[in-house]
């Protein structure tokens, strides 16, 4: 086994809100091994942003709150460490892309000025090493003319090349993972290929560590080498990205697939649809929370939740359901 | 196969300008070129696709068609008549026979106004129905998209963005007309729901004999829901084509980049894949580059020709429509 980067051990997080508290994430332990790139996936409100934004301790607090759980990055746990101590982590060991780049860069401070200081904050560079530095992210992010573009100002930039630049902030201080969330989902689907083959180019060359997190199966399917399915805030299936594909074994997954029209297609069919909604996390979920749009649910899926268990090799699932016989496992 | 059907909407050369005005007497300085010359047939029943990238045109072409923009110039030819001559009353008169869904249900609901206003609405504004009616009809259409018809009395605010896209349809509907503009309608939905509307939409066209102009920029979903496919770059339609010759023989190098810049949800197809990947960003409207609008991202562009003439968009095999020079 490969040493685990990063470990989240039964993380959980909520959410105070008028209305009640919001069980965001309940309870969700993953590994992160050096070099590989994890898939995270699943629809809006799954968990999936605010499990990767509670690692770093970027959830916005109160209204939200980590309550109970670890990550453990080389020995030291995340969640426990002082702001001092996360800081340091936070950009230059672990370092995030957002998915809207129009609103993840300050518009009246210059492209150079916001790549610059915090390498000089981070690095301790003087102005000659940053502006170097600067440049030279830059083109290693495919922006040509790097040094006439450090006076621009973010609304000079398209939004593949503001993508490119948060990357390159991201990348500034040699960061061993990569978070990266829904980086290209507000981007064109040729801007999306660019970034996605800049981010495979990236990783070849530096053996970075990327989560990438999205609800897009078919980004994944091209990126990651393992995939994490998310459902009301608990990893319902985690598995090595062909064997996922090829053998989807949580009812969830399974529709989500069915449900993706396949430029490869050849025939017409009916989409195969998941009736209903996903759940509001009001209520901390005791029973399974895809029960309620299962086809194969049974008496046991409304009284106890499933846990995570084996069915193939690097491949877990929790689910009561065989889902190639219909029946319990 | 399709020189036998009845065309229900022909679009001729249909352009719209959006004036830029500068400086403190506001003078006209240059022009948004949104639409820039598109001319395609719509047929009865069938479902067009129109796809392509943000800022293309794709929307305003939708929403030019159905006059809520005036065209510059064109014509839109529908039941006889050119709508883009029409005014007032007699263009108020044939909104009942084409109507849209738009993008975002958030925003394209009235927070104040309960469900059953907003789909009885149409009927009120066109004097079609009296109140009784009104009601009956609003439940039968709450049914048609398999929502409560209790929900009349709601308001938008209680119902998830899928409902919503479905009291969108719904009020669509409610003046049963012959042709649909769904600009983007799933968009800004989650990837389940997005199948249950498209279920829905696919549905309702067979029940009603609809004729849609379908707007998307996911190229499966179009694939999926189309019958022909009409792909747009920078103001102007590049290549359109049934479904099935577009996606297997595409011919502008446009489309077939950006067929292949689609992700496939299969791992073992996605290993195997030889991607384009185009340079660059889509140029600016307001002023597009001469000759072929594809030239300065064209992996296969020429110096000369492309750089001076704007290919024509010409059949290049039966039902084939492509705008490049160098397609033979």
């Amino acid at each position: 086994m490969p040493e685990l980067l990063l470990e989240v051990q039964g993380l959980e997080t909520q959410f105070r809100t008028p209305d009640g508290v919001v069980h965001a994430v309940n309870g969700v332990s993953f590994g992160l091994k050096e070099g590989e790139t994890l898939g995270v996936v699943g629809e809006s409100g799954c968990g999936k942003s605010v499990t990767m934004l509670s690692v770093l301790r970027l959830i916005p607090s109160p209204p939200g709150k980590i309550t109970a759980g670890k990550a453990l990055y080389q020995g030291h746990d995340l969640l426990t460490m002082s702001d001092e101590e996360i800081r340091h982590i936070r950009g230059a060991q672990i370092a995030m892309i957002f998915q809207d780049p129009m609103t993840s860069l300050n518009p009246v401070m210059t492209i150079g000025k916001q790549l610059i200081e915090p390498l000089q904050l981070h690095l301790g560079m003087n102005d000659q090493q940053a502006t170097d530095r600067a440049i030279e992210l830059l083109e290693m992010v495919g922006i040509s003319e790097a040094r006439q573009h450090l006076k621009d100002y973010p609304h000079q930039f398209s939004g593949g090349m503001r993508q490119r630049v948060m990357i390159a902030m991201a990348l500034s201080c040699n960061p061993q993972i990569l978070i990266a969330d829904e980086p290209t989902t507000a981007l064109d689907v040729t801007i999306q290929a660019q970034i996605v083959e800049l981010v495979k180019r990236l990783r070849d060359e530096l053996g970075m560590t990327i989560v990438w997190i999205t609800h897009d199966l078919g980004i994944v399917a091209g990126l990651a080498k393992r995939v994490i399915v998310m459902y009301g805030g608990y990893i319902i299936e985690e598995s090595e990205v062909k064997e996922l594909y090829a053998k989807p074994s949580h009812p969830y997954t399974l529709g989500l697939l069915g449900s993706l029209p396949r430029l490869d297609e050849t025939k017409r069919e009916r989409l195969f649809s998941i009736e209903g909604m996903p759940p509001t996390l009001y209520n901390k979920p005791e029973a399974c929370p895809f029960a309620p749009r299962c086809r194969w649910s049974m008496e046991r899926c409304w009284r106890e939740n499933p846990e995570l268990e084996v069915v193939g090799p690097d491949h877990r699932v929790a689910c009561f359901v065989d889902v190639k016989t219909g029946r319990a496992r | 196969m399709e020189n036998n059907q009845e065309v229900l909407l022909r679009v001729d050369k249909l352009v719209k300008h959006f004036p830029i005005y500068r400086g403190v007497f506001q003078r006209q300085v240059g022009a948004v070129h949104a639409v820039d010359g598109v001319s395609f047939d719509v047929f009865k029943g069938e479902t067009l696709g129109l796809v392509g990238e943000s800022g293309c045109g794709k929307s305003t072409t939708g929403r030019t068609i159905l006059q809520l923009y005036k065209p510059t110039s064109g014509s839109v030819h529908f039941g006889g008549v050119d709508l883009a001559k029409l005014h007032g009353e007699e263009l108020r008169h044939m909104r009942k026979k084409i109507q849209m869904i738009f993008q975002d249900p958030y925003a394209s609901l009235n927070p104040r106004m309960t469900v059953g206003e907003i789909i009885g609405e149409p009927l009120m504004v066109h004097n079609v129905a009296t109140p009784k009616e009104i009601e009956k009809r609003v439940a039968e259409l709450l049914q048609k998209v398999n929502l409560n018809p209790a929900f009349a009395s709601r308001f938008p605010h209680e119902f998830s963005g899928g409902q919503r896209q479905r009291i969108g349809i719904a009020r669509a509907l409610a003046l049963q007309p012959d042709f649909i503009v769904c600009d983007e309608p799933i968009s800004a939905l989650d990837v389940s729901i997005q199948a249950q509307v498209v279920n829905l939409l696919e549905e309702l066209q067979q029940q009603f004999g609809l004729t849609y102009l379908f707007i998307a920029h996911d190229l499966s979903m179009v694939k999926h829901i189309s019958d022909r496919v009409a792909v747009m770059y920078l103001g102007i339609i590049v290549e359109l084509a049934d479904r099935a010759t577009l996606y297997k023989n595409p011919l502008h190098p446009y489309s077939q980049a950006l067929l292949s810049a689609v992700p496939i949800p299969d791992p073992l197809l996605e290993e195997k894949r030889q991607r384009t990947i185009l340079e660059g960003d889509v140029p600016s409207p307001v002023n597009p580059p001469s000759g072929c609008r594809f030239r300065t991202r064209c992996p296969i562009s020429q110096k000369g020709l492309c750089e001076v003439e704007q290919p024509a968009f010409r059949e290049v095999n039966p039902g084939h429509f492509v705008a490049c020079h160098l397609v033979k």
